[in-house]
Parts: C-alpha cells; structure tokens; sequence
C-alpha cells in the first residue's frame, strides 16, 4: 500500500504474514510552498501584498489568498499534504519502521487519532534526532489564523495554477502540538543496528546502516523462508554515518527502494565545493551568506567542510551563525554518537577527542548558536557574516526574517543546500529579489548509477520503487540513464496504489521437539534422500509451530470430583498411507509359496499380471501402480495377501 | 571434521569394534544439530555423536549409541566425556564451561571458555593482580595443547574494560599469538588500551619486570578488535551469533547473548542490578538461554540500601575532614571513581566544603571526558540533561600533584588503582599509612595478595619490598561500592533471562555454594560452580528446527479452527524429506511428488451373493437408502456410475447372466495403515446383507417363499458373531500394526472405518461421535449393529 506520493519522503504499508508493517511515515512538506511566508517580525512588505480577486470579480477572497510577483499565495499557518488514510484502516498498523529522521515528520498524524496501538522502531540518533526535527519544526510554524474558503472545489478549479492543481487540499492538516510529538515519540522503540526484533513471532525485522544520515537504516524484513528489504534514503559517500551495509541486503525476494536522490544530476561534491567559493565570495564583497537549512545532517558535513575551508580562504574572523531552537542540542548530540558514526570519526572518539570539529569552531567561537533571533543574539550580531537557519522551505522560522532583511540587498547571497524545496518557488513570494541566489543541492543519496550498481550486487528477485524512477524526470526526458533500468522491470508504484508482492510463500518453520526427534524412522528412499512418516500434534504459540509427540492417553483416574468432565483422549486421524514402489512379481511368488501359497496360476495381462490362487479361489492383480486383491469370506488369507504385498512396498 | 562429514554418507571406524564400519545414517547429515566437534588439538579433532536415530538392521547389534570418532592421528582424545545412554539413543547436546584459571571459585581474574555447538568462544581474558609472576596471565596451553591459540577459537569477547577481565588481551593475542576476531563494546575499546598502556607502564617502567607486553603489542590487539553495540545481533560465522545487553557495571560494560543453532549462551561478566548515579541498571530480555554464566563476587551479601551507604560514605569522609585528616580513596580511574565523584561534588556543594578533592592525574580528565562521549552508555538523567549541565565537568575536583600529598590539612584524594597493589594510590597509602588521623576507603573488592587485601583483614604491619615493614596506623574502612550485582539482583538477572541452567563463576567457593543452594530451591533448575580449569557440560535438548509446507500447515491450521483448544490437540501427519543438509516435512502427496515415486494402489475386493428380484439399480438404491437410515455417521453417496460410497468403500452391483435374482455385490476399498478396511469392509457387507434379507422378508410378507423366519435369525446370529468376530479381528490387528509401524494409536481405530482422507474433519466428528477409547469403542460397534438388526427384524 503506497499511502505518500513522494518518492523521497515515503509512507508504505506492507502486509507480511499477518503483520502489517508501515515503512517509514514521511510527511510531503512541498505544499507548504503555497502559503505566504510568515514572519518572525511584522512585515511590512508581506501584509501589503494585494489580495486575490477572480478576474471576472466574482470570487472575492481577498483576505484568504495574496498575490506575489503573479502567484498566488494562501494566506495562513502553512498546512501539510498527509499520507493518504482512507487507503486501509490505520489502527490495524502493527508496527511502524522509521528509516532516518527526515522520514518521521508524519509520524504524530499517524499514531494520534487514528487509533493506532503498534509499536514504532527507530534507531536511538534517528529518535533523538528526530524529535529536535519535529519539535523544531512545530515551533517554528506559529499558530494563526487558517484558510478554508480556497478549498472549496468550486472556487479552487477557478484559482491560477499550482493551488489549482493541488491535490486533497481538504485533507491538508496543520502542524501538531507539542503534546502530539511528545505522545507520538513515546511509542518509539529503540533499536540498534542489525538487531533482530520479533514481531508477534511471525517476522524477523532489522534495520541495517544505510550511510545516509547519523542513525539512518534500511530494514530488512523476513520470515524463515522470505526476506523483504527496505531501502529508504541511503549513500555511497562517504560522510559522517557509518557505511552501508550493503551484504545483508542480499538473497531479497523483493527490494523496496524508495529515498532515491533528488538532485541526480548534481555531483555533492561538486556543490560542497561550489557552496564554498560562492560562500568566500560574498564574504570578501562585504555581503552576508544565508544558508537554510535543516539543523542537523547535511549542516555537520557543510560545517566540518568550512572548518577547513575557513583558515585557506582567510575567514578566521568572519562569524558564523547556527540559530535554530535546537542549534544547541543538535550540535552537542552530534557528538555523543560515536557508535553511529563512520571509523575515522569513530577512532577519533577513542582518542579521546569528539569526533566532529565544530566541536574546535565552537571552543574558538567562530561558530556561535542561537535558539531564535530575539535575545542574545540580536546583541551579539555582527555583519558581514554567514547564517545557517531554517527551514528551507522559506515559509517559517527565523529564515523568513534574514530573507526580508538582506533580500533587497545585491551584495548578500542566499545559498539552498537542502534538495527537498524547489528554490524558485520557494523565493517565488520574496519577489522581486535584489539578493543572490545560488542553488547547491546536496543530495548524498543513491543515484541511478549507484543504484544499478547496488541492485546487480544484491540481487533482489523482484524491486518495487516509486513510479518516478521507472521514467526520466520530465524536464529532461531525454535522460534515459535518470531512470531505473532492471531486468525483471521494477514494479512501479504511486500514491494509493496497492500492490500484490510476486512472491509466494511456500513452507514455514516448525520446531520437532526432541521426544519426537527421537522416535522417527526414516528410511532411504533415494541415496541421501531419507523419509519419514510424521504424526504429530501442531503447537501453534504466538507464531511459533512445534510439533509434539502425540501424548499417551492418560489411564482414567477415577475422579473424585464428579462434576469434572472426563476429558476426551485427543483425537487421531488416521493418515491415508500413500504407497509406493512396484510388487516384483518373481519375488512375490516366492514369498507367497515360503507361506504355503504353492497353487498359483499366472496369466499376463497388458499392464501387469493376475495371480490366480486356485486353492483359495482368490485373485490378485499385480500392476505397476496398483495391487487388486479379490477374494471372498476368507479374512486371514486376506490379512496375509495384504501383509505379503506390503513388504514390497514404501509406505509414506 | 566437519567438513568430512558433510556428505550424506559417511564411514568411519567406530572405536571398539575395528572391523565393522558403521555407517552415519543421513539424519546425521544435519550435521552441526547431531554432532557437536570438538578442536582438541591441532590435527586431533574428535566429534562425539549423540545421536542414533536409525539401527539399520545390520548395525543393530553393534549397540553403538555413541562412538569417539578420530582422524588419523592415534592419540586418545583428551577427556571428553559425556553420558552414555545406549538403550534408546537420546538425542543428546551439550555446551561445555571451563574457567581457565581464576575464572572459576576465584575472584581474581575473568576467563571462561564456552564449547557451544562446535564454537569455542573465549569470555574476558583476565589478568591476576595479586601475582607478579607467571601466574599473573591464564595458562593457555592448558586449552591449546601446544596447537595454535587461533585454530582453536571462534571467538573472544571482552565483556568490560577492567584489567581482571582484559588484562591478559595483549599477552594472549601478541604473545601467545591469536588472530581471530577479539568483540567489545566502543566505550570498552576505548578505554581499555588506556588501562593497559598504564598498567604496563607500572610494572615494566617502575618495577623494571621484562617479558610484559610493549605499547605496540596493545596497539596491534587494539587493531584485532571490533566494536560491539549494544542489542547489534553480530554474526561471527554463518552459525555463531553473538548480541550485547547492558550491563551497568561500568562505562561500556556488557552482558554477551551467544547463541548457535538453537543452543545459546549468556555470559554476563559483572553486572549491576541496581541503577546508580550515573549508570543504569542490567538489562536483559526473556532470552531463556541453555546456561547462564553469571558472576557471583557478593553471592551472599544482600547490600543494604544504596541511600545509606552513601550516607555513610559522606559520614565517614566528613568526619575525617572536620578532625584535620587525609582520606585516601584508592579507585579505579573510571568506573566507580566517577560515581563517588558525583556524590562527592555534590555533597561538598550542598554542605559548601572547602576541603580540596584531588583526582590522581592520567587518567582523570581523560576519563571524564570518555565518559562526555560515551553519554548515551551513563544513565537515563545524565543522557537527558547533558546538553545543559554534563555532570563529568566536575567543579570541586581538581588534579592531584604528587606533591600535595605532603600538604597540610585536610583533604580527599581519589588514587589509582583501587586495590593498593601499585602506583599512586600505594605511594599516598605508604606516606598517610603512619597518622591515626588518615583514612583509607576501599570501595571496591580487593584481591587476595594486594595490599588492599591485607588491611581490610586487619593486618596492621605490612611487609613492604626490601624487608621494611610498615605499621598501618590509619583508619581502614570498606565500603562496598563496587556496582556488582548481589545476591538479589543475580535472582533478579535469573528471573529475567529465564535460563535453563544456571553457572557461577568469578567468586569465593563458600559463597557461591550458599547461593547455588538458592537458586536451585527458587527457580529448581541446575547450578554448577566449577572450579578452576575444570570442565562443565551442560546437556542441552534443541529442537529440532524443520521446514514445513505451507499447504500442510494451512490445512491444519484450519482444521483445528481459528483458537488453538489445549484441551483437544489435534495430530496432523506428514511426511519429513531428508535431503542433503535440509528437513522438509510435507503431506505425504508432496512428497511423493517431490521425490518422484509413483503411488501404489493396493485394493481389495469382496463378492458378497444374494438374492434379490429387483433389477439392479433398484437394488442398489435400497441398499444406499437402508444404509443411509443405520449408518447415519458415516457419509454415503450414491453416484451415477451405478456405485454407493460409504466413506471410501465401494459398493457396487451386478447381477448374473444365468439368474437375474442373483446379485453379486462387489466391495471394494483400499488399504489403510490401520485395519479400517476390515472392519469397513465386513460391517458393511453385513449390514448390505441384513439389509437385503430385511428387505426380502418385508417384501414377502404375505407369500412365504423359501426364507424361513428361523433362518432368518439363525443367519442373523450368524452375522451378528461374525462382525463380533471380525471386530475382535480388528482389534487384535490394530496392535499388531501398532508394533509394525510405530504408531501407537488404538484410538483411531474406530476413526479409521471413517478414514476418509478429503473430509478428515468429518471423520473426527465420527470418532468423536461413538468412540470413548479403544477397545471399548469396538465394542460398541458391534452392539450397534445389534442394534440395527433389532430395528430391521
């Protein structure tokens, strides 16, 4: 079940032996970029924006909607596109797998209100991680007044394009409280990686490093016998993660690959480098440097890359600032994780030193954080300098503020490093801009070239992904190395599609117990092929089958207590013994006459022969796939002739 | 050997009959679950088979239930022993311990080493502080044999960094030369080298002692090590699985899940229950493993509450302060050291002390900022307020110069190492040791042979190196504060892990006798406690893991309905392939299938004469009519073909060319494992008999024409003991198949006159129905087809 369109902020639902397991519960935020910014401060510029009317007058919603540089932009808190819910019943959710932190943002819609009572695993950087993220992210979008009129089908199918073409705006929600992520986090279940935890004994899951972010994972999900794996944002490069772990992927029956990169074309190396001369350049020009960004993961990268950066390019003096409400805590967490970390970070720790330098650039104070504009830092600011805030998205946080304060000047440069937001749109209602605009995206994920590489060494019989991956992206639809290419062809998906995995499950594991281990006779059948007939009785206990012997029927005790019930020997069902092997009819007669059968015509027939016992007035056909014994009244003869033709035969 | 067995087949000589081979019966073929190997030696390998599950008939009378099979090389197996049981070839398992010396009844030092399916597995690989000498480090060629250290084990894993379980790592992997895989949690790898390196320099720089090992040889086994994080299921080899817990006894301490096959291990180093000021307690889930190695240094004490002994910590270290004197902690740098250092800190805040509290340099900022790193390993509270206040940034304890010690007045100074044995804390000790008015606290346990032992004995001269004796005139106190787990909390660790057998080691005898003596009452299950270099096995009795047809277990898992009843388990049947290294159990049609055989019919046939003036489908329509109205259990069909079906029996009818009144009834069914198609067979031709003669009599009712009435019932009584007869047959045949073909079931044997494969449920109901056990319910039968000739006549 696909409950998210997005290919990189995924939110599927697998269903696997009676469990139902959702994978990753990503929030789609680009909606957002059609709601006015909202500022920290009272804009002037943003309240005076026109409003909106219809051309022809008749719709008026001149206080719902503004129009900005020829868009039109909603007017109220910023509300999200939600994972779909009417696909399948919520609250039947087992359990929900986290990825990395950037896929929970939807997690607290998912748990709160829909009944949910499963449990969610995540990793312990991607939990801690990600509650600053979502914690960050509601305090950041303040509480005002919302939209609804705009929503309305008639009056939507009349507003200029993208609002026009937006899709479930009535599903659209606001952000969640503080009490819902606090409520939503505590169902988390801490897990480590390559830890195997049980679900209800039915599947095994395990999240595996996936390189992309501090904690990040893919999970595998199997059973005795099938083995689904998830990928989910994972990298290559070599950044600040552990490396990923890319052998267990392997024998999958069916490789799930969301979370590819969004930027494919973009080298990060490449953007690192041009982020960084773009960055000097500003500086020597006397302008100041906007970063907006996430506060944690790729910001840990672009700050150890300035830390070597800033002594070549003589910025030692320029100031650097962090300012987010968890600019503090996500720098002092970084630190804390070595275990998720890669070696050389990890090595560093043993030293005893921390393993990432902005440690250094703190302690040297050239990197100072801030939890908001106000307070110390407006006292403390000095210009020119660089700022990493956020959000990205250029729609809240303390970002809006520096947009509105530097982006009349030529002299700044703001520069995108976060992939998830187009950068025109969102600098669309910040128009017109005298500011620079340099868009770097860094996108450590696979791309398209890494993927082939990782599929042809893991080997998945079958790959489901996203349908944007089985074609170039539409602006460059020549691109045909922009898609995934794979023989089986990968089974595409989109939001509320339901797919049915091509993957039949065929045996199951069972325990013997040794009682019953012991009392089994097997027989060769083949060479090195052993039977043996089993009766036993099935156990079935949270998930788990073993087969006992079956028990002794107790003697009857005489009860004293009358009432009780004389409980019932457990029923037997006779097998139906399947026979098989062919009756040498030479062999046969020997035996018969060794038992004082010596009277025995023989007559040949097409399939076999028929043994005529003159003495006992009784007919046996031998055939090659069957024995016919006919014989009238004569009970033991019966049992013999029986008796004699088993001994020839296998029984199974 | 292992691999010399992997084909299915497989001869060896067996020991005590040279002649005769014996050969390994494919069952054995799954080879890692029935025969655990053992590396003795190097090129002596010996595996000892527990199993005999097939006695082919020409191996019968060589009784070998089990056999020590070796390679070339003639020399006997060192000892290994093992229950005999030759009667009824148990299934037998086992997982061996052996404390490497000082591992077992000793507290001195931590080496254990686990046989488990094959594996051998090396638990902390101590050092012995009490000696100088050789005895200092385990005697490997006690498991060796002279062989190589790395043939020999699979793998070693540090449970913490204290010098007692990792001392010897260096002198073992470099010296003794090991090169396998050494795990250890990343707190552990961290520190550990840091200990050693300062270890080494005590004894080689300070006491000049040669044949030690050198910084590179700690660098070079540092580099042998993998990093192990808590609850990460580490794969070792493709069967050896190894899983770490949280142990709480210090930064990075771990408890070790070791699981092979279905046999699986916990060793649990030492282990604190009870959370602390900046650890957390032990953790472990229910993970019931085959034997529980725990640690049992306070095996009796039941410590009193945590609050008051610190309480008195404070007491005793205050009043030392107010009366002008020195207290001397002498601690491990990390470990225990952080924990009285918060409470320290925070009591000298609270009460504002100016006393200084000095911390022995090296290793203390180091340590605390160790601990800053590895905060996600400390405590809930820590964890959770570290952004805004660390609590190893410590604002009261300042590093200690040698040269303070001579200072006047008072002041606390925390020393390494802990049990007085060398370096700092010994040269303080020996300065203060003079003044009434100093204090010693030993935190922690001291190992027999240190200093720190002799005076908490009460020993008040001490004999010093170089003949001086030094008279030990300071105040001694204990305070045990060493975060092991005691009495309570190991019952408390068996009640968690639920382990099947319960080991103690790394304690003193007398006490672990006593605890033994309580686990076994509480949780009866087995306690060992071995002794040094002795050698416990553990039998184990794994399930056997087998893959099931999905089919099969779906069909069966309807059948017995959505809940699962206790009160009625249900027997289902299959069919188990052995093939190679697999066991597959399906129905007995896959199988078939699967293994290409052909099934064989085997029918029978009975004519059974009558007379009857009706044309035959009528005749066979009274008969399935009359049928249907006594056998009411049982299902008949009467199909187009011509043919009535009672369950599975076939009844056909054809009359003779000569005269049309002569019917011939054919019966027909095939043969079932239990006699049912005895008994199917002649009940019903008795009851198609009575049916007719019934129907004759009726329809003749007015004109008698040759039956008499008297015939009639002779020829009733004479139906009637022959079914009594017959079922008497049954019965007796019914246990003769038992014994032919092992299943043991006289139950089913009225079920099987219903054995009707597609609609087993059906043929429950039915046995249900009339059967209340065995021959009882033969018996019933029999009167029930009384019965039906009552009603008819």
């Amino acid at each position: 079940y696909c409950l998210s369109g997005h290919p990189t902020l995924p939110c599927n639902v697998l269903k696997f032996k009676s469990t139902t397991i959702m994978l990753d519960c990503g929030l789609d935020t680009t909606s957002v970029l059609n709601f006015l910014p909202l500022p920290l401060v009272h804009s002037p510029r943003l309240s005076k924006l026109p409003g909106w009317i219809s051309k022809d007058g008749s719709i008026n919603l001149e206080k719902e909607l503004k129009e900005c540089a020829g868009r039109v932009f909603v007017d109220s808190q910023p509300e999200f596109c939600l994972p779909e819910r009417e696909l399948l019943d919520l609250s039947t959710i087992d359990v929900i797998l986290i990825s990395n932190y950037h896929c929970m943002m939807a997690l607290p819609y998912i748990t709160e209100h829909t009944g949910f009572t499963g449990t969610v695993y995540a990793t312990e950087p991607t939990l801690q991680i990600g509650r600053r993220e979502l914690v960050n992210f509601m305090e950041r979008v303040p509480k005002a007044q919302s939209a609804t009129c705009w929503k309305n089908k008639e009056i939507q199918r009349m507003l200029p394009g993208p609002l026009k073409d937006a899709v479930d705006v009535w599903t659209w929600k606001r952000c969640y409280s503080m009490q819902e992520v606090n409520s939503a986090l505590s169902k988390v279940q801490l897990v480590g990686y390559s830890q195997k935890v049980e679900l209800f004994g039915a599947v095994q899951v395990s999240p595996l490093s996936s390189g992309y972010s501090l904690g990040s994972s893919n999970w595998i999900i199997q059973s005795h016998h099938e083995k689904v794996s998830y990928v989910s944002g994972s990298s290559l490069l070599t950044t600040h993660p552990q490396p990923m772990d890319q052998s267990s992927l392997k024998n999958s029956d069916v490789l799930i690959l969301t979370g590819l990169t969004q930027m494919p074309t973009a080298n990060p190396d490449g953007m690192l480098g041009e982020f960084c001369s773009n960055l000097a350049m500003t500086i020597r020009a006397g302008g100041n440097v906007l970063v907006p960004c996430y506060s944690s993961g790729v910001i840990y990268d672009l700050l150890e890359c300035l830390y070597q950066f800033i002594e070549s390019a003589n910025l030692g003096t320029t100031p650097f600032y962090f300012i987010s409400p968890v600019a503090n805590s996500s720098l002092e967490f970084s630190q804390i994780f070595a275990e998720w970390l890669c070696h050389n970070k990890q090595t560093k720790v043993y030293l005893p030193e921390p393993p990432f330098p902005h440690a250094e650039l703190i302690q040297t104070n050239k990197l100072k954080h801030y939890p908001s504009i106000h307070g110390d830092f407006s006292s403390e600011f000095r210009q020119p300098c660089v700022v990493f805030t956020g959000h990205p998205s250029l729609r809240f946080g303390d970002v809006v503020h520096f947009m509105e304060l530097w982006g009349k000047s030529s002299l700044n440069t703001v520069i995108f490093t976060e992939p998830d937001f187009s950068y025109l749109d969102a600098l669309a209602p910040y128009q017109p801009l005298a500011m620079k605009c340099v868009y770097c995206p860094i996108d450590t994920r696979l791309n398209f070239h890494q993927v082939s590489k990782l599929l042809k060494e893991v080997q998945p019989l079958h790959v489901v992904c996203p349908e944007q991956y089985t074609q170039p992206p539409l602006t460059q639809s020549h691109r045909s190395d922009l898609m995934l290419e794979l023989q089986p062809p990968p089974m595409p998906y989109k939001r509320c599609s339901v797919l049915n995995l091509p993957f039949r499950r065929r045996y199951e594991r069972v325990y013997i117990l040794p009682e019953l281990a012991n009392s089994l006779v097997p027989s060769e059948v083949k060479p090195g092929v052993s039977v043996a007939t089993v009766s036993a009785v099935l156990q079935s206990k949270d998930n788990k089958h073993t087969l006992q012997s079956v028990p002794k029927a107790p003697p009857v005790a005489p009860s004293k207590k009358r009432k009780r019930v004389m409980e019932e020997p457990p029923v037997t069902m006779a097998p139906k013994p399947l026979l098989s092997g062919v009756v040498p009819l030479e062999a046969f007669l020997a035996t018969l006459q060794k038992h004082g059968i010596t009277e025995v015509k023989v007559e040949e027939t097409a399939d076999g022969h028929i043994l005529h016992l003159q003495a006992e007035d009784t007919l046996i056909q031998l055939e090659e796939d069957g024995t016919h014994i006919v014989c009238d009244n004569n009970e033991p003869l019966r049992a013999t002739l029986r008796d004699l033709v088993l001994r020839f035969l296998q029984k199974l | 050997f292992q691999k010399e067995l992997k084909p299915p087949q497989c001869t060896v000589e067996p020991q005590q009959s040279a002649a005769t081979r014996l050969r390994i019966d494919p069952l054995l073929v799954h080879v890692h679950q029935f025969i655990v190997q053992l590396k003795l030696d190097h090129g002596l390998h010996c595996g000892v088979v527990r199993a005999v599950l097939t006695l082919q008939e020409v191996h019968q009378d060589l009784g070998l239930a089990d056999s020590v099979f070796r390679d070339e090389t003639e020399e006997a197996p060192q000892a290994v022993q093992k229950p005999v049981d030759k009667t009824n070839g148990h299934t037998l398992f086992s997982i061996s311990v052996f404390p490497i010396q000082g591992a077992g009844q000793d507290v001195g030092r931590s080496c254990v080493l686990v046989s488990i399916g094959g594996k051998n597995i090396m638990m902390d690989c101590g050092m012995h502080m009490g000696y100088n000498d050789d005895r200092r480090f385990p005697d490997f060629s006690y498991i060796t044999q002279n062989g190589r250290l790395t043939d020999f084990l699979d793998c070693v894993i540090i449970s913490h960094f204290h010098l007692d379980h990792c001392g010897a790592l260096p002198y073992m992997s470099e010296m003794v030369g090991y090169d396998g895989p050494i795990y250890m949690t990343h707190p552990t790898k961290a520190i550990c080298p840091i200990l050693l390196e300062d270890f080494r320099k005590i004894t080689v720089d300070k006491k000049g002692e040669t044949n030690f090992f050198t910084s590179q040889m700690i660098k070079d086994c540092m580099k042998k090590v993998i990093p192990l994080n808590l609850h990460q299921t580490v794969q070792v080899d493709d069967e050896l699985e190894i899983k770490a817990y949280y142990a709480g006894h210090v930064l990075g301490a771990a408890m070790v899940h070791i699981k092979v096959g279905s046999e699986s291990v916990v060793y649990t180093g030492d282990y604190n229950m009870t959370p602390d000021r900046h650890l957390g307690a032990a953790w472990i889930d229910k993970c019931r493993p085959d034997i529980l190695i725990s640690e049992s240094t306070y095996a009796t004490t039941i410590r009193d509450s945590k609050r008051c002994r610190e309480r008195d910590f404070l007491k005793k270290v205050h009043e030392s302060i107010e009366r002008g004197g020195k207290v001397l902690i002498p601690v491990f740098a990390l470990g225990r050291a952080q924990e009285l250092c918060i409470l320290l800190e925070t009591f000298w805040e609270r009460m504002n002390l100016k006393a200084p509290i000095y911390f022995s340099t090296g290793l203390t900022e180091k340590a605390n900022h160790y601990y800053k790193l590895f905060i996600t390993w400390t405590n809930q509270k820590i964890r959770k307020t570290f952004v805004q206040r660390n609590m190893f940034e410590f604002k009261h304890i300042k590093a200690f110069d040698r040269s303070y010690a001579d200072n006047p007045g008072p002041m606390v100074v925390f020393a390494t190492p802990g049990m007085l044995h060398a370096g700092q804390s010994l040269q303080i000790f020996k300065k203060w040791a003079g003044n009434d008015k100093n204090m010693v606290i030993m935190p922690g346990y001291c190992v027999q042979g240190t200093i720190g032992h002799k005076i908490l004995n009460g020993q008040r001269k001490l004999e010093m190196e170089g003949r001086s004796t030094l008279d030990v005139k300071l105040q001694v106190e204990y305070m045990s504060f060493s975060a092991h787990a005691d009495a309570k909390g190991i019952m408390q660790l068996i009640r968690m892990a639920e382990p099947r057998n319960m080991l103690l080691v790394h304690g003193e005898a007398a006490k672990m006798e006593f605890l033994k003596g309580k686990i076994e009452q509480e949780f009866s299950i087995d306690c060992y406690m071995p002794a040094n270099g002795e050698t416990t096995a553990v039998m184990t009795n794994p399930s056997v893991p087998v893959d099931i047809s999905l089919n099969l277990l779906k069909r069966e898992m309807v059948l017995g309905g959505p809940l699962p009843d206790p009160k009625k388990p249900r027997t289902m049947h299959g069919t188990l392939i052995m093939k190679e290294n697999s066991l597959k159990l399906v129905s007995s049609e896959q199988a078939l299938k699967e293994l290409g055989l052909n099934e064989h019919q085997l029918r029978f046939t009975c004519r059974v004469q009558l007379q009857d003036p009706h044309s035959d489908s009528d005749t066979l329509h009274r008969i399935y009519t009359h049928l249907k109205s006594v056998l009411k259990d049982y299902t008949i069909q009467h199909l187009p073909d011509g043919t009535v079906m009672v369950e599975s029996i076939v009844i056909k009818v054809s009359s003779s060319a000569e005269d049309a009144n002569a019917k011939v009834l054919l019966l027909s069914w095939s043969y079932q494992v239990l006699p049912s198609e005895v008994a199917g067979g002649y009940v019903v031709e008795h009851r198609v008999q009575a049916c007719i003669e019934d129907d004759e009599r009726h329809g003749n009712s007015s004109g008698v024409v040759d039956g008499s009435p008297d015939g009639a019932v002779l020829d009733d009584l004479q139906a009637l003991k022959k079914v009594q007869e017959v079922n008497h047959m049954v019965w007796q045949e019914a246990e003769q198949c038992d014994g032919q073909d092992g299943v043991d079931d006289p139950h089913s044997l009225l079920s099987c006159l219903g054995a009707d494969h597609g609609n087993a449920f059906g043929c429950q109901r039915v046995a249900h129905h009339d059967d209340n056990g065995g021959h009882q319910g033969a018996k019933n039968q029999a009167d029930y087809t009384v019965c039906g000739y009552t009603v008819a006549m």
